[in-house]
């Protein structure tokens, strides 16, 4: 820490290239946030400990196809369930295709099973009350300025009412709070009643689309799994039981390896980055070669002229990836509200900023070794006679 | 001030330039080439500029790591991309060689994809017999109804978990109106059987796919008698028959869309008003293309802005790195730069040299990026959601315009990473310069 001015000094002895190398470092890191904010969004939040303790049954045959509504009761009766709720996708938008709504009809079990939802006792009577009620998420209530009590329509994207008319009125009986820890997209949904969407909808088959089940032990998902799975089986309609999180990460994989593409760049960015702030290095390092000697002079060990070398590349890396996180800390906001809420990305969590700060040390070691080796090794007497 | 004032024009002056270089076509971007090889060739201020550049690429040798910088950072740069961009554009080739404009597909009125379109028997028989509708040697109209139903089949690349695939009921005419569809292997699917035929592309993408092999959709078992090609979307699709499909999907006797064969391009347009205007009717009606146009408009649209983005990001690294190499070099040359205008160089010749050096290098980071996507990634195979919400396989296209698009990328990323250093190199006063080191 002493020797912490003559590391400053040094890289503020070319302000300019510091300045140009710092805004390399700056664009990667920046990217380097924004790309794992994109996976950990695509990943779904898949690794939450409230998502082992749920589970989702689902058609075996497609997500397209609904299950019947006596399972319930069948599923409610296994030793091991706590609670069981159902939702069907609306594919609500409002007002214009633009604007989508994460909207699903559910039954009010469904709010038992769903603990990232903060509802008071009054909020829930309320929507048990009105027909038509909808509860909706903070986040989206505050995009579209809804207040309770207003009337909001929302276009259907796939279910017609009996006129045919794809528009459904819904009045907000409450707007819900999250818990802390929910994943990214909680305080983003729209839930209306399951009775109300299948009493009024054209091709209402008194189906749903698919279950939620909490469970009393996380430990019994499998025993759990496989006797919701064996009420179904060989009928017509059999059931593929998975826990919320395997169920969020299959949508994910379905769209793509992104977590692939996102490495292989990110990785391409770190590796053109290494090269250019080694380079950056080297040359200072080159440039400096007679002061090097003069410390050695004076006194500087062989060690402390090699960390100081690498005090100032870590430094440099530091200083620039601190700066290009905070950037997408930034920018990653401003993201969500651009795209009119169609791409939600969760802000950087204390495990990206770990990998981050890693990976600065990483690098600035990597590619403040080799001068620094050469600073260590340099012999005075050729150093000072420019040899 | 009057520094501030010149820098910031000068930086003006490069903005302006970047947003004309991006939408300048290959032809001026030709003649441009062809008029600054004149100049070189031909006058005596090119003649010079030559041969300084010349002795900046001799010195190239002495300093490979700064080189190589600027050389790999551009790659890179280009590299992600054209990967990018040839991801979007293979997926929208995909989709767009599904259609044609002389079939034409009917959709439940507001249904937007086939997943939410239901047609009653009735409707698909009125628009069946809707003028415009070619009729075939048995003189029936050429109109397939279809079903596309989703399955759960897992992908070889990841046996665990249950991917959407297309299932698609068709009528005989499906054979007709979608021509790109023909069996390489085996046979196709006996009318009133659980036989399947399946795409190439699914084949090679899903797991147990093989031709003669027992699938088990809907609790039923299906057998595998044929493999189709098609080079579009069809190819991530299992066919079958479209009565076989509706019962295993108690479908009763409705289907999802009907495409018709249309006598010519030119009758969709009576086709089209013939079905709005029948009151016993509300349908969408598209042509094909119109149909799957629509379907990679999205897709395309945000691979396109995520890729732009990144490369965007990525370019502004890049350029500060050839920034400061470029800076380095002339630095190193000052001396070098001075003696020749203290000789009677003028500035041009130097600004140019340096310019001409720094994009020579760009377009060899570029070309090297172009070559590596398209080596590693040309016909690479991969698969995504698609518009019915059912896998849609496509390979990876780096077209030549794609790599067009890396090159200009390269010489831009070159030219702003070159032109302050080539300024201040011109600018620097000889006496300074010469008296330095």
């Amino acid at each position: 820490m002493k020797y912490l001015h003559l590391v400053i000094a040094a890289l503020t002895r070319r302000k300019a290239r510091t300045a140009f190398t710092l805004v390399s470092i700056i664009a990667a890191f920046l990217l380097f946030g924004l790309l794992n904010a994109v996976r950990v969004a695509f990943s779904g939040g898949s690794d939450t400990l409230a998502g082992n303790e749920r589970l989702v049954v689902a058609s075996r045959f497609s997500i397209m196809t609904g299950l019947p509504q006596s399972l319930q009761a069948r599923i409610a009766a296994i030793p091991g369930v706590k609670a069981v709720g159902h939702q069907n996708w609306f594919g609500g938008v409002y007002q214009d295709p633009k604007n989508f709504v994460l909207s699903f009809a559910v039954d009010e079990n469904y709010l038992d099973t769903n603990p990232d939802i903060v509802l008071t006792p009054e909020q829930r009577k309320a929507f048990a009350e009105t027909r038509d009620g909808a509860l909706v998420g903070k986040a989206l209530a505050e995009r579209y300025g809804w207040k309770v009590g207003q009337k909001v329509p929302l276009i259907s994207q796939i279910f017609p009412r009996k006129d045919g008319d794809m528009t459904w009125p819904f009045t907000i009986v409450g707007i819900y709070d999250v818990t802390p820890d929910a994943p990214n997209g909680a305080d983003q949904m729209f839930f209306l009643h399951w009775k109300y969407f299948d009493e009024g909808n054209q091709y209402g088959q008194h189906e749903v689309g698919w279950y939620v089940v909490q469970l009393s032990d996380p430990a019994d998902a499998d025993r759990v799994a496989q006797a919701i799975d064996a009420l179904s089986a060989n009928s017509d309609h059999e059931t593929k039981t998975q826990t919320a999180n395997a169920f969020n990460a299959s949508f994910a994989k379905q769209l793509g390896n992104i977590g692939l593409i996102v490495t292989a760049i990110v990785g391409a960015v770190f590796f053109t980055l290494i090269l250019l702030t080694g380079n950056t290095m080297a040359q200072a390092v080159r440039e400096r070669i007679p002061e090097l000697a003069v410390l050695k002079t004076i006194g500087f060990s062989n060690r402390s002229v090699l960390g100081l070398v690498l005090a100032e590349a870590v430094l440099m890396l530091l200083v620039g990836g601190i700066l290009g996180m905070l950037l997408a800390t930034a920018v990653v906001p401003a993201l969500g509200k651009g795209s009119g809420g169609m791409i939600q990305l969760p802000q950087l969590g204390i495990r990206d900023w770990i990998e981050g700060l890693v990976l600065m040390i990483l690098i600035g070691v990597v590619v403040g070794v080799l001068p620094a080796l050469r600073g260590m090794r340099l012999r005075i007497v050729d150093a000072l006679a420019g040899r | 001030m009057k520094k501030f004032l010149s820098g910031l024009l000068l930086f003006l002056i490069v903005i302006v330039w970047l947003v004309v270089w991006t939408a300048l076509p290959w032809f001026l971007i030709l003649a441009l080439t062809v008029l600054l090889a004149l100049w070189l060739g031909l006058t005596r201020g090119g003649r010079r500029t030559l041969s300084v550049t010349r002795v900046g690429l001799s010195t190239l040798g002495a300093r490979l790591g700064s080189t190589a910088v600027i050389v790999v950072g551009i790659a890179g740069v280009v590299g992600v991309l054209v990967a990018l961009l040839a991801m979007g554009e293979g997926l929208s080739a995909t989709l767009k060689q599904t259609g044609s404009d002389q079939t034409a597909i009917v959709l439940r009125g507001g249904a937007g994809g086939e997943a939410n379109s239901v047609l009653t028997r009735d409707q698909i028989d009125v628009i069946a017999q809707a003028p415009g509708v070619a009729k075939g040697a048995n003189g029936q109209p050429i109109a397939s109804a279809e079903i596309a139903v989703i399955t759960n089949i897992p992908k070889k690349s990841d046996p665990g978990s249950d991917a959407n695939v297309s299932l698609r009921g068709v009528g005989e005419a499906a054979w007709t109106v979608w021509p790109n569809v023909h069996i390489v292997e085996g046979r196709k699917f006996q009318p009133g059987l659980r036989e399947l035929v399946v795409g190439r592309a699914a084949q090679q993408q899903f797991v147990g796919l093989g031709l003669g092999q027992q699938l088990k959709l809907s609790g039923q078992e299906w057998t595998i008698v044929g493999v189709f090609e098609s080079g579009d979307a069809h190819a991530s699709e299992l066919w079958g028959d479209e009565k076989s499909v509706a019962s295993a999907y108690r479908r009763g006797s409705s289907a999802q869309s009907v495409t018709v064969q249309l006598t010519s391009p030119a009758a969709f347009d009576a086709f089209k008003a013939a079905l709005t205007s029948d009151p016993r009717l509300r349908v969408d009606v598209d042509t094909t293309r119109a149909f799957y146009g629509k379907q990679s408009e999205g897709f395309t649209k945000v691979i396109r802005v995520v890729g732009i983005t990144i490369g965007v990001i990525m370019a502004i690294g890049a350029i500060f790195g050839a920034l400061n190499t470029m800076y380095a070099a002339v630095a190193t040359r000052a001396r070098e730069i001075a003696t020749l205008r203290a000789i009677g160089f003028r500035g041009l010749p130097v600004v140019v040299s340096v310019l001409l050096e720094t994009m020579l290098l760009a377009l060899l980071g570029g070309a090297l990026g172009a070559a590596i996507v398209w080596l590693v990634f040309n016909g690479y195979t991969a698969s995504t959601l698609g518009g019915n919400f059912s896998q849609v396989v496509f390979e990876f296209r780096v077209t030549p315009k794609l790599i067009w698009t890396g090159i200009k990328w390269a010489l831009a990323i070159g030219f702003v990473g070159g032109l302050f250093p080539a300024m201040r190199a011109a600018r620097l006063p000889v006496t300074t310069a010469l008296r330095e080191l």
